[in-house]
């Protein structure tokens, strides 16, 4: 699909295609670029890796023509160029596979794509989709709807929109933190054919093991500066922690786990969705018991969001006795009487759930904490709020001017350690932490591994729901899957692998009826 | 180039207190403009407007008069303001509070109840009015997720309907040449005054409690606090296990108490009988005067004195300089108008961004 390279007037395949020469970007109160130079080659799978934060997307976006840097030049083939927007990127072959996906849910395929694609006759549309899909082996419908798709079909979708208009870079940015395992490695052999077509492909991530098996360069960035240049292949995924995060990886330490008695029982909970693209929970039964850490993995939009709320106490269950905590049938109370039975949990978005972004991190300790040094007949205790905050600041390291910042001033990794301290202050019985380093940076991911270990060490039962497989592997006694609004029986982490984790993820998938798409997405 | 709005990470404290005084200012420059455009000199305009009204000891009173009515019901609406609770039919609560507690005046007036008991029971009956009118949208927002804006605004109208049938009919005075009005309250139902030879009550008083008694609640009190968390962040306040239902009913019923107590405060005050209309629109001015106050009681207190000298002001410009009363209305709505574009600037800064170098 690409032109040769010598036919027109293009540099040989060894110049750059693509040259970022002194880019900076400057945000109130950060630089997220500072002058960042960049080449990509033709043909090549190009790795920018670095913490959340240290400034990748932003430079995807400088290039994608999404953000204007403050400085710096952009050649395009030894040209100096200026992308104004996105339309001017696609013109020049630049192409965005974003991580959150712009799809809408109520069209189908093609009429998705057509909104995007404005130089293929609409007639034309389906067949071309069906073409580009096959020889790229990403087997799409194009008269499918959207919200009937797998988040793996969905990003499929996104591809093919961006094949559609014949790429010569390929922006895919975390592409692969919605995907099972079996779907990474069917995503790795389309970018590998892609790139031996001529494309080259800049590959957006901050896990390192896919990095090595996929990319032939890698770009390391760290709080919005190039720390090094190398090739993958040839490094280890230490050396590449090493460079991202300018210091040794932290290793949880972790011991067998001594399970005392059940503190959280699920027993045949049903909830149904209460919105059209929701997922119905089925029969979900789930035993975690005191002293261990139980991990739910699965691709998200599988039941996580409706599981979650139904244990928190943010949706009350009809069925008193289909959740019970600590022996107290629970299903009807509110996420205020089930913390009172023992119950700590950390959401998932933590501005604007987790934690107020307007209110400072004193106030944010209040939110979910009634305690009598903080809460006396009725009354706030000042000095008591700020006290607890600043006990949570020191203990967990969060990196914050003090009790009295906003939340919304801190950096996710550090409003997460204090939204998983104050959660852990409340000495409970049951934690459950939905996503708990999603978007972390190493460090802090880390260290919010620890604490939940420790947590389990002081004989607390743990709930951890990730996406996340290799965290899970790591910090689980045992796993359990969810799918489609079905939990599988959880297993001990060391009788499953992840292979057979992945399977389960995708497996419970059944094929969509009249569509004859793959099993494994 | 190009303009364009940047979110500031934390807004200066400084500057979220500088805006209203910053609209303030700019109001004044549009009503310079405005009585240059009626060609009436500025000077004397201003003078006429923002000082004459406060040169003497009774126009102070009058100030404060107008002030109490505007305090105590932008105390009481910010409290659900700040949970996200959009009463804006205060008017109508008020008007609820004046009728309820003017009809208890008016029967029992006869009895000779002692003041220090017919007075506050007189309060009493229209705080609850005022809180069974707000109660009913509170009731249809829990019960049917109707939109409160609307059916507490539609409330209005039905309760003004109300007490101009009752004064029509029913409670007409007989002996007063068939004017829709009630009779005169007797004394032990008018409020003793505070500063002799003006018209300034211990309604006064009463707006200071209640804006103190409300400061301790939003700061100090758990529940005060819970309701704040509602109206920044739902899915925070939800988690938490903050129930929305009681924060909508606490909010519109201290609205509705609010609003309730300004009525009776009118009505056994400076109107001392039951009328057609019982505020020139003090439920709705207070809207603005919690707005401009930062839903803040203390805030409020400074913000309902400048909304009265308005008022005042309104009234000396039309008897000494012949201006429109639609005056008093223009400054109210650039007042609001100028508070929001400058809390638009306390929230983000403006940026003009030249041509980049890699714009080249």
């Amino acid at each position: 699909m690409l032109p040769p390279a010598s036919s027109d007037a293009s540099p040989p395949a060894s110049a750059p295609r693509l040259e970022l020469r002194g880019i900076t970007k400057r945000y109130p109160g950060v630089l997220a670029n500072d002058r960042i130079d960049l080449d990509v080659l033709p043909s090549e799978i190009h790795a920018v890796l670095g913490e959340n934060g240290a400034g990748k997307s932003t430079l995807m976006k400088v290039i994608y023509g999404i953000v204007k840097p403050d400085a710096g030049t952009i050649r395009w083939e030894g040209e100096q160029i200026h992308i104004a927007n996105p339309a001017q990127a696609r013109k020049r072959g630049i192409g965005m596979v974003f991580q959150h996906f712009s799809l809408f849910d109520t069209l189908t395929v093609a009429e998705n794509i057509r909104l995007a694609v404005n130089d293929v006759e609409p007639k034309l549309l389906p067949a071309r989709i069906t073409e580009v899909s096959e020889r790229y082996g990403l087997a799409l419908d194009p008269a499918r709807h959207v919200h009937t798709m797998s988040v793996g079909e969905r990003q499929r979708v996104e591809i093919v929109r961006c094949l559609l208009q014949e790429p010569r870079v390929l922006i895919m940015d975390e592409p692969t933190s919605v995907l099972t395992p079996q779907a990474v490695l069917r995503l790795f052999e389309t970018l590998r054919t892609l790139a031996a077509e001529g494309c080259s492909i800049l590959y957006i991530s901050h896990k390192l093991d896919e990095i090595r098996s996929l990319c032939d360069r890698a770009t390391v960035l760290r709080a919005g500066r190039v720390t090094g240049q190398c090739d993958p292949r040839r490094e280890s995924s230490a050396s590449l922690a090493k460079m991202m995060i300018g210091g040794e990886l932290p290793h949880p330490r972790h011991r067998e786990a001594r399970a005392g008695p059940s503190a959280l029982v699920v027993d045949a909970l049903d909830v149904r969705a209460d919105d059209p693209f929701g997922t119905t929970l089925r029969a979900i039964s789930l035993d975690v018991h005191a002293g261990e850490i139980v991990g739910i993995a699965g691709v998200s939009g599988n039941g996580q969001k409706e599981l979650l709320a139904a244990l928190s106490g943010e949706r009350t269950i009809r069925r008193a006795e289909a959740i019970r905590l600590c022996g107290t049938a629970a299903g009807r109370l509110g996420a205020f009487a089930r913390r009172a039975l023992g119950l700590a949990f950390v959401p998932e978005e933590r501005l604007g759930r987790g934690a107020v972004p307007e209110m400072s991190l004193a106030d944010n300790a209040l939110l979910t904490t009634r305690t009598e040094d903080l809460v006396a007949h009725g009354f706030i205790r000042a000095h008591g709020v700020r006290a607890r905050a600043a006990k949570i600041i020191a203990t967990y390291g969060v990196k914050a001017t003090g009790p009295e910042a906003a939340a919304r001033s801190l950096s996710g990794g550090n409003l997460q350690k204090f939204i998983v301290g104050r959660e852990i202050g409340q000495q409970p019985k049951v934690l459950i932490a939905a996503q708990p380093t999603w978007g972390v940076d190493v460090g802090a991911s880390a260290q919010i591994r620890q604490a939940l270990i420790d947590l389990r060490d002081n004989g607390v039962a743990v709930l951890v729901i990730s996406e996340e497989l290799d965290e899970l592997m790591e910090i689980c006694d045992r796993l359990a899957v969810i799918a489609q609004g079905r939990l599988s029986a959880p297993k001990s982490v060391h009788e499953t692998t992840a292979e057979e984790i992945g399977m389960l993820m995708a497996g419970a998938r059944p094929a969509a009826g009249q569509h004859s798409a793959p099993v494994l997405v | 180039m190009r303009l364009l709005f940047e979110a500031r990470p934390q807004p200066s404290q400084l500057a979220v207190w500088l805006g209203p005084v910053c609209a303030t200012l700019a109001t004044l420059v549009i009503g310079f403009i405005v009585f240059e455009a009626f060609g009436k000199n500025p000077i004397t305009a201003f003078n006429a407007f923002f000082v004459q009204p406060v040169s003497t000891r009774y126009g102070v009173a009058e100030l404060l008069l107008k002030a109490t009515p505007l305090m105590m019901i932008a105390t009481g609406l910010a409290i659900g303001y700040r949970a996200n609770v959009w009463n804006i039919g205060a008017e109508g609560q008020l008007t609820l509070g004046a009728l309820a507690g003017g009809g208890l005046a008016l029967f029992v007036g006869d009895a000779d109840w002692p003041a220090a008991i017919l007075l506050p029971a007189m309060f009493i009956t229209g705080a609850v009015a005022g809180m069974a009118w707000a109660g009913i949208p509170a009731w249809l927002r829990t019960r049917f997720n109707a939109n409160e804006i609307l059916t507490s605004l539609m409330l209005v109208y039905v309760a003004t309907l109300l007490l101009s049938w009752l004064v029509h009919g029913p409670w007409r005075d007989p002996e007063g040449y068939n004017f829709p009005q009630s009779k005169l309250f007797t004394d032990n139902a008018l409020l003793p005054n505070l500063v002799p030879d003006t018209r300034l009550n211990v309604g006064f008083l009463l707006a200071l409690v209640i804006v103190a008694l409300a400061w301790l609640f939003v700061r100090r009190h758990i529940v005060g606090f819970e309701m704040r968390v509602a109206g920044l962040a739902p899915a925070a306040a939800n988690y938490a296990g903050i129930s929305a239902r009681r924060n909508i009913w606490l909010g519109m019923l201290a609205g509705g108490a609010c609003a309730g107590l300004a009525g009776v405060g009118e009505a056994a005050g400076p109107i001392g009988q039951l009328l057609p209309s019982m505020s020139p629109g003090y439920g709705f001015a207070a809207i603005i005067v919690a707005f401009v106050g930062r839903l803040h009681p203390l805030g409020i207190a400074l913000a309902s004195m400048l909304m009265s000298l308005l008022y005042l002001g309104g009234e000396s410009a039309q008897m000494n300089l012949a201006l429109p009363s639609a005056v008093t209305g223009l400054f109210q709505g650039s007042l609001l108008f100028l508070l929001l574009a400058a809390d638009v600037f306390v929230n983000y800064r403006l940026r003009i961004l030249r041509a980049t170098p890699a714009a080249a």
